[in-house]
């Protein structure tokens, strides 16, 4: 590996120390993301979207070595391609789900990344899941990245059955707010996907129009 | 009993026997007393610029080697294919090599293609093999051109990781020229105005960082034109001593012309006696270098 000469983020593997959630509402799901890469103690992109596009209702977030994560969204997203080509039809979430837990399963020891995958398909709407390490779960939330355990808390008490479209894309942003706020590795801007049987929606959210909460 | 041994087959992805050998190699010759050459790294500053007409990519030009400088010149902006050039920081050969190889297999690819290459097709063919090296291949680059899509501008990192944007510095001297950036970069900017941006970003680089210096070369390039500025700044002219005439006086100069007639000087010493009428103590002064 590279050697000691020269500040350590040079030869540190750059991470996306990162917030990622994604939640599932009746119609569709809301994704979310901070936007903060750092090697090291350096900020080596302030503004990257960790909401990755596997196919055009699913959409993947990345958290864990930046180098790993994009390299896993990039072969599902061209597997996904040659099998929705082969089906001739969208792909389904748990497809893609599916891809990218085998690349995280075979390749455990080597990879350090965790995908969250969440879209909308026309058997089973709007799904989330969770891929870490290898396992497979559909959940109605997922949160994931370094910023994620401060958050715990909050989202368990936050969350309720049966939110609509509005009150996901707020649980999701003051999701992210506080994480950001109280994570060294998390920070930036906000990404927020939404996506429905319509449309897919990307909107960010800049760092001084994020709702504030106490001491901020 | 003889032990057994299954003749494993060869798992695909990279083959790490080398590395075992070079680390039983490095041990024998420590056990002597002498150490294996280090990599030449090219502690540096790079960076790029997305402008209105195209991008503009920057290095400073010097090579070290541990402690001391390698090269005062070296050229850190290497040629991929007519409109995309790219910077690279980290070991000088690895980044040398990368470059090469990527550059003759997008070549090859343009040819089948029939079409100009892509910056994302190079991004994509560097990302792939940095990724499949997990690393061990040290070459941090700043990719840049002007495709029928426009200008873009990626920063490529030793693991395989990459990101696409407006303005990207790398390096040791990266934080340095970013802080030029974060301060002055505005998008759609006229090209001398980003010459200039550039242009400063390195000096920053050069002046505030060890592993940075000598002069700063630039690239810019725009739809069908490359600049190739080699150098486009000396920020770091080598002086001379007084003026020559008065310098050889000093020196004394050892050439003479052919048939000069040599004598020797007769030197007498004289004894002085040295009185100490007053002593000061001198103020301490430590300064480190």
């Amino acid at each position: 590996m590279l050697d000691g000469t020269g500040p350590e983020w040079l030869s540190e593997e750059v991470k996306t120390g990162t917030t990622i959630i994604a939640i599932e509402y009746n119609g569709g799901v809301v994704l979310g993301s901070d936007s903060r890469v750092s090697a090291g103690a350096s900020v080596v992109n302030r503004v990257m979207n960790k909401l990755s596009p596997l196919h055009d209702k699913i959409y993947c977030a990345l958290s864990g070595s930046a180098a790993d994560a994009q390299t896993i969204a990039e072969m599902v997203n061209y597997q996904l391609d040659v099998h929705s080509m082969e089906i001739g039809e969208d792909p389904q979430v748990r497809s893609a789900a599916t891809l990218v837990k085998n690349i995280s399963y075979k390749y455990k020891e080597e990879l350090s990344a965790h995908l969250i995958v969440a879209g909308w398909d026309r058997r089973d709407g709007g799904q989330v899941f969770a891929t870490l390490k290898g396992l497979i779960t559909r959940q109605p939330f997922a949160v994931g990245g370094s910023g994620s355990s401060y958050v715990y808390g909050f989202v368990d008490a936050e969350y309720r059955r049966g939110m609509n479209k509005e009150d996901c894309q707020q649980f999701v942003v003051n999701t992210l707010s506080l994480a950001m706020s109280r994570d060294g590795s998390s920070g930036g801007v906000a990404y927020i996907v939404t996506i429905d049987e319509h449309s897919t929606e990307e909107k960010v959210i800049l760092g001084n129009d994020l709702p504030t909460f106490f001491d901020q | 009993m003889a032990t057994l041994t299954v003749n494993r087959a060869a798992l695909g992805g990279f083959s790490f026997e080398n590395c075992k050998r070079n680390a039983l190699l490095e041990g024998e010759a420590n056990k002597v007393g002498c150490s294996l050459p280090s990599a030449r790294k090219t502690g540096t500053t790079i960076c790029g610029v997305v402008f209105k007409d195209g991008v503009i990519l920057g290095a400073d030009t010097r090579a070290t080697e541990g402690m001391v400088v390698a090269d005062k010149n070296c050229s850190k902006i290497h040629y991929i294919s007519p409109n995309i050039y790219c910077c690279g920081a980290g070991t000088a050969a690895d980044t040398e090599m990368t470059t090469q190889i990527i550059s003759s297999n997008l070549e090859l690819h343009s040819l089948s293609t029939g079409r100009l290459p892509r910056v994302a097709t190079a991004n994509r063919m560097l990302k792939q093999m940095l990724f499949r090296y997990q690393g061990y291949i040290g070459a941090a680059l700043v990719l840049g051109g002007v495709d029928c899509n426009g200008p873009h501008l990626y920063s490529i990192y030793p693991h395989g990781s990459t990101d696409k944007l407006p303005y990207v510095t790398m390096g040791s001297g990266s934080l340095a020229a970013m802080a030029v950036f974060e301060d002055r970069y505005k998008p759609d900017m006229e090209e001398e105005a980003a010459k200039q941006l550039v242009r400063d970003a390195i000096a920053a680089g050069i002046f505030n960082d060890l592993g940075s210096g000598s002069n700063i070369d630039l690239c810019v390039i725009t739809k069908g034109k490359v600049d190739y500025l080699r150098p486009h700044d000396e920020a770091n002219k080598k002086g001379v001593r007084v003026n020559e005439a008065e310098a050889l006086k000093l020196t004394g100069d050892y050439k003479y012309k052919r048939g000069t007639t040599g004598y020797s000087l007769l030197i007498t010493h004289r004894r002085h006696d040295v009185f100490i009428s007053s002593m000061e103590m001198m103020s301490e002064v430590t300064c480190v270098l």
